[in-house]
């Protein structure tokens, strides 16, 4: 089996090394849950700072954008390699260091053991966030839910995060046409559409700086009404 | 003639210029040279001779005063024009992206051969 981990990485030098190194970490992991091949792909998305020669120093296969064309363009270019180099499991990893890769390994096997087809991450289950500003823990938990909810059909603890497993069928199925961020709710809705059997597992999400305050939940609220209403 | 109408003939001749050169540059296809020589020259139309034509189109259409009317489908084709090029930026973006996606990969998938290569 092949196992393909997607990073899209924007100006991200500050914080891509230690995930590249993070996610390296897991390999023997994930050798042991059957994958003979695992591929790190970082894909830059146009970058102007040292990106791409991070995650190449780190030993990770680098697609580069040559212009900066938004997350979802970016996680479109590596789900499309995934699907060219043979992905048989395909997964989605920020490369803002919130997440943390040891949260990688257990979804994986979550996908192999439960029979879904997709695994989204969530940040309220288990244990809860941390650090999550008032103003966006509102946001995330009652308007965005109900939003994503009366948008795509799907009801979701976490509407909006970055961290998912693909198996095969819904890595060719899922074709992502966003560019920016509405990728997000454009993923949520083919999984009802493709009838995609999915589930949702904890992940770890640590704030660094994106998103605090006040400002951080209107921009989130902004991206929301800009996924929704284009 | 009042001062507001020879400034606005002057500006109409002169969009007419540009829509004359972008033609010769190849940026306006023919239809598209004949819509803006046909909308400036109605324009200058108007300017010269306001009352007879705009109110005779207001009189069938049922709006009260030639201006209006000037106003009305001046506001209808410029929403429509922005439309228009959203729907047109829309689709470039998308194009982009492709383009800058194949590339993207096609550099990769190279790197990935010569390296099984070596």
């Amino acid at each position: 089996m092949h196992l393909v981990i997607i990073v899209p990485a924007y100006n991200e030098t500050q914080h891509l090394g230690r995930v590249c190194r993070g996610l390296f970490e897991q390999n023997s992991r994930l050798t042991e849950l059957g994958f003979k091949r695992i591929t790190t792909v970082v894909v830059d998305d146009g970058s102007t700072d040292a990106t791409a020669e991070i995650a190449r120093c780190e030993g990770a296969v680098v697609i580069r954008h040559p212009l900066n064309r938004g997350q979802g363009a970016a996680l479109e270019t590596g789900d499309e390699y995934a699907r060219v180099i043979g992905a048989d499991v395909a997964v989605h990893f920020d490369a803002d260091g919130q997440f943390n890769p040891g949260d990688v390994a257990p979804a994986v096997q979550a996908l192999l053991t439960s029979g879904k087809e997709v695994i989204l991450g969530s940040r309220w289950l288990g244990r809860p966030a941390r650090g999550v500003p008032f103003v966006k823990r509102i946001l995330l938990r009652t308007v965005g839910r109900w939003f994503t909810y009366l948008q795509t059909g799907v009801w979701l603890t976490d509407f909006h995060n970055g961290f998912r497993v693909f198996n095969r069928r819904a890595l060719s199925l899922i074709r992502l046409t966003h560019d920016g961020m509405a990728h997000n709710a454009e993923i949520i809705a083919a999984l009802r559409r493709h009838r995609l059997t999915f589930a949702e597992w904890p992940v770890e999400v640590t704030y660094h700086e994106y998103g605090q305050g006040v400002r951080g939940g209107a921009k989130i609220f902004w991206d929301l009404l800009w996924e929704n209403f284009r | 003639m009042l001062l507001i109408q020879i400034l606005l003939v002057a500006f109409f001749l002169y969009a007419i210029y540009k829509a004359g050169a972008r033609r010769r540059a190849g940026d306006l296809t023919a239809p598209g040279a004949v819509f803006w020589l046909v909308f400036w020259t109605a324009g200058i139309a108007v300017v010269i001779f306001p009352v007879p034509i705009t109110f005779y189109f207001a009189r069938r259409l049922g709006v009260g005063r030639g201006a209006d009317l000037v106003v009305y489908a001046a506001l209808a084709l410029l929403f429509f024009l922005v439309f228009n090029l959203m729907v047109r930026s829309e689709r470039l973006n998308r194009e982009v992206t492709k383009l800058t996606r194949t590339i993207a990969l096609a550099e990769a998938l190279k790197k990935k051969e010569e390296d099984v290569n070596l």
